[in-house]
């Protein structure tokens, strides 16, 4: 004989139900009580997920916090009574706990938000992060040529010449101390401790005891001039050389004008 | 009528007053010139040199040492630049060796004085004698007779006796003390011996201060300061040097120890330059340039710089100030304005006024011991640079030139006896020291190596 499962669990459901009530009608005399009302929900944290209360975020952090640009940093968190945790910024669903490495190429905060039954939980963790040192503001000209004093004195400052037995500062001696009144502050600011002399120099042809007095005028009539144009004047030494240091020796006028001179040099 | 005539004669009156004026300014002149010396006169000696004629003295058992003997006696008289020396191949025959052989006459041969005082050899002092071998010693005896004399007894000006050892160099040190005598007999005052020149010299590659003997000899560094050391100046007495040093980078005055070399201390007053320094004629002082001012004037100062006060007070430059070693309070300075001339002014800074004319550049006083007279450097009738040394007197303003451009001729100092100059010049290309006669003759070379230049004479 053939029985289908079907007429089989029908005879089973019908069996069972029969039972029950013959059960029941045997006992007849006290109806079985209502089961007692749950309990208040609990606040303590605990394993517990008492329904109506939110979720908590126990931690959310990022570590490091400051970084380089290219670092990584770590997120920890830790939420309980959530059946949802979500982390913006890309990452998603996370499970209540864990921890995600981030790579991050500018500062960015994290937010957490945590979802349960209760409501919603949210909590940020920021990651800064910084790029290397920034170098130092960009070179002037004059900073990035500072080279040692001694260069910096021969290359940027010219001699003013003089007419014979003469201190007068002539046209093309103005122009020449007026280049070297703008390379002198330059030099003097960049080289705060320097002292610079204004040699005073004449040709061969005078006695070298009046040359030590024309030198000596030559040197205070360029450094007067400087001084006009904003040199400080404390920071300039006078030297009269007299004839004693020339530059050429020829007993011509090309070479006596080259002699005849406002020379500058380094200081002591 | 009336009134031309008035006219007429005031003409007259006037130009007769005129006339009478100019006659007596005429012969006030005549008479200033007359008694003021004339330069020439005064470099070539007053009255004129005595003339010299010296014998070739022979010698008894020290004949082989005469030629050191003869030319040494000669060389020194020459030097000294007192006498007029009569050459020797004008000589009589006969030369008198004692004063017993002297005759009132000898017809020209040599046994009397007439013949030494009349043509050809026109001398006015006989200098003989002779030397001998004695005991083993060389024995000199040496006589000086005035040749115009009659009397041989009052002719005779000098008779003496020396002692050396029997060799050249006895022969040598006899004739220098013979010569000494003769030349203290003429009235030479101060002697070459043992007098030092001080000058500035490259040789050892920085100028340096370096001294020398009065002949060049025993040439010395002083100053081992490796810097710029020049401007020399000697104290009277010849113990202290005076100089400008550029060893603390700003020029500035040292003094130190001519005996010993070392330093003396020297205060600097506050400025960019101290420089040509010199000392008073008492050596107690000293005179300097500085620009404490802002530019070169003259200061005067204790010998250690201290208390120091301000001479000048012009808008010009000055320098080298030198005082007058009979009037202390006269000196002489080169400055401006315009180019170098040399000017006086008293020791308190009045009465400036320009000595030299104006003409060229003027530079480098210094005083003869006179003075009256001082040599310097000048570039009249020259190009610019090309100094050469003269001789001023200070009151009449006359002068002598005496180089003639060899070269440039500069720094002219005058010898403690008045008759020598030392100097610099570039006759023979790189400066070189030199000395000569006060009328420029006799030009000698003390260095020949190097360049040297700023001599100054001290007595030692």
């Amino acid at each position: 004989m053939k029985i289908d499962s079907f007429r089989f669990d029908k005879m089973a459901l019908t069996f069972a139900m029969a039972t029950v009530l013959i059960a029941s009608a045997c006992s007849k005399k006290t109806p079985i009580p209502p089961p007692p009302p749950p309990s208040p929900a609990a606040t303590a944290p605990g394993n517990t997920s008492p329904t109506g209360t939110k979720p908590v975020v126990a931690e959310f952090s990022a570590e490091p916090s400051n970084i380089e640009r290219g670092q990584s940093a770590v997120l920890r968190w830790t939420v309980t009574g959530a059946n949802n945790v979500a982390i913006n910024q890309g990452i998603g669903t996370v499970q209540a706990s864990g921890n995600r490495r981030v790579l991050p190429s500018d500062t960015t905060s994290y937010t957490l938000t945590a979802t349960g039954v209760g409501g919603e939980t949210t909590a940020t963790a920021t990651v800064t992060v910084s790029g290397p040192a920034p170098p130092p503001p960009p070179a002037t000209n004059n900073s990035a040529r500072r080279g040692t004093l001694e260069s910096r004195v021969q290359a940027d400052l010219q001699d003013a010449l003089f007419d014979y037995d003469s201190n007068n500062i002539r046209d093309d001696a103005r122009a020449a101390l007026t280049a070297d009144a703008q390379a002198l502050k330059q030099i003097l600011a960049d080289f705060p401790n320097a002292t610079i002399n204004v040699e005073g120099h004449c040709d061969e042809r005078g006695s070298a005891e009046y040359n030590l007095g024309l030198g000596d005028r030559r040197a205070s009539a360029a450094r007067d001039f400087l001084a006009q144009l904003g040199v400080p004047a404390n920071r300039l030494k006078t030297i009269s050389y007299g004839k004693e240091r020339p530059v050429c020796t020829e007993s011509d006028e090309s070479c006596w004008q080259r002699n005849r001179r406002a020379h500058f040099s380094v200081g002591q | 009528m009336k009134r031309n005539s008035t006219l007429k004669s005031k003409l007259w009156r006037w130009r007769y007053f005129n006339a009478a004026a100019g006659a007596f300014v005429l012969s006030l002149a005549l008479a200033v010139t007359v008694f003021a010396q004339d330069i020439t006169t005064w470099i070539n000696g007053a009255g004129g040199k005595p003339a010299l004629a010296v014998i070739d003295f022979r010698g008894s058992g020290s004949q082989q040492y005469m030629a050191a003997f003869n030319s040494t006696l000669f060389n020194d008289l020459q030097g000294s630049g007192l006498f007029d020396m009569k050459p020797k191949s004008m000589f009589p025959l006969n030369n008198p060796q004692r004063p017993e052989d002297l005759r009132s006459s000898d017809g020209g041969q040599g046994f009397a004085l007439a013949d030494w005082a009349g043509a050809p050899v026109n001398a006015s002092h006989l200098v003989f004698g002779y030397t001998a071998a004695q005991n083993g010693v060389l024995v000199l005896y040496g006589n000086v007779d005035d040749t115009r004399q009659q009397n041989t007894q009052s002719a005779q000006l000098l008779a003496s006796r020396y002692t050396g050892s029997l060799d050249e160099a006895g022969a040598i040190k006899v004739a220098h003390e013979f010569a000494n005598d003769i030349i203290q007999k003429f009235g030479g005052s101060g002697s070459l011996l043992g007098s030092r020149i001080y000058f500035v010299s490259k040789r050892s590659g920085a100028d340096e201060i370096w001294a020398m003997d009065w002949d060049g000899s025993n040439q010395t560094q002083l100053t081992k300061l490796r810097s710029l050391s020049i401007n020399p100046a000697v104290s009277p007495d010849g113990s202290r040097l005076a100089f400008t040093s550029y060893a603390r980078g700003t020029p500035r005055i040292m003094m130190l120890d001519t005996m010993t070399g070392r330093p003396l201390s020297f205060y600097n007053q506050e400025a960019s330059l101290n420089a040509t320094p010199s000392f008073s004629p008492d050596g107690k002082q000293i005179y300097y340039a500085s620009t404490a001012s802002g530019i070169a004037q003259i200061y005067v100062a204790a010998l250690d710089g201290q208390g120091f006060r301000r001479i000048s007070h012009r808008d010009a430059i000055e320098v080298e100030p030198k005082v007058n070693p009979k009037n202390p309070s006269l000196m002489l300075f080169v400055g401006g304005p315009g180019h170098q001339q040399i000017y006086q002014m008293n020791t308190e800074g009045v009465g400036v006024e320009r000595v030299t004319n104006g003409e060229g550049e003027a530079a480098n006083p210094a005083w003869h011991p006179d003075g009256q007279h001082f040599a310097f450097s000048w570039t009249r009738g020259y190009a610019t640079g090309n100094f050469n040394i003269f001789v001023m007197d200070i009151g009449s303003r006359q002068y002598v030139q005496l180089t003639h451009s060899e070269g440039r001729n500069e720094n002219p100092s005058w010898a403690p006896d008045g008759r020598h100059l030392v100097f610099a010049s570039t006759r023979s290309g790189k400066s070189q020291i030199y000395t000569m006669l006060a009328d420029g003759t006799q030009v000698k070379p003390l260095t020949i190596q190097g360049d040297n230049r700023s001599p100054v004479w001290g007595v030692k």
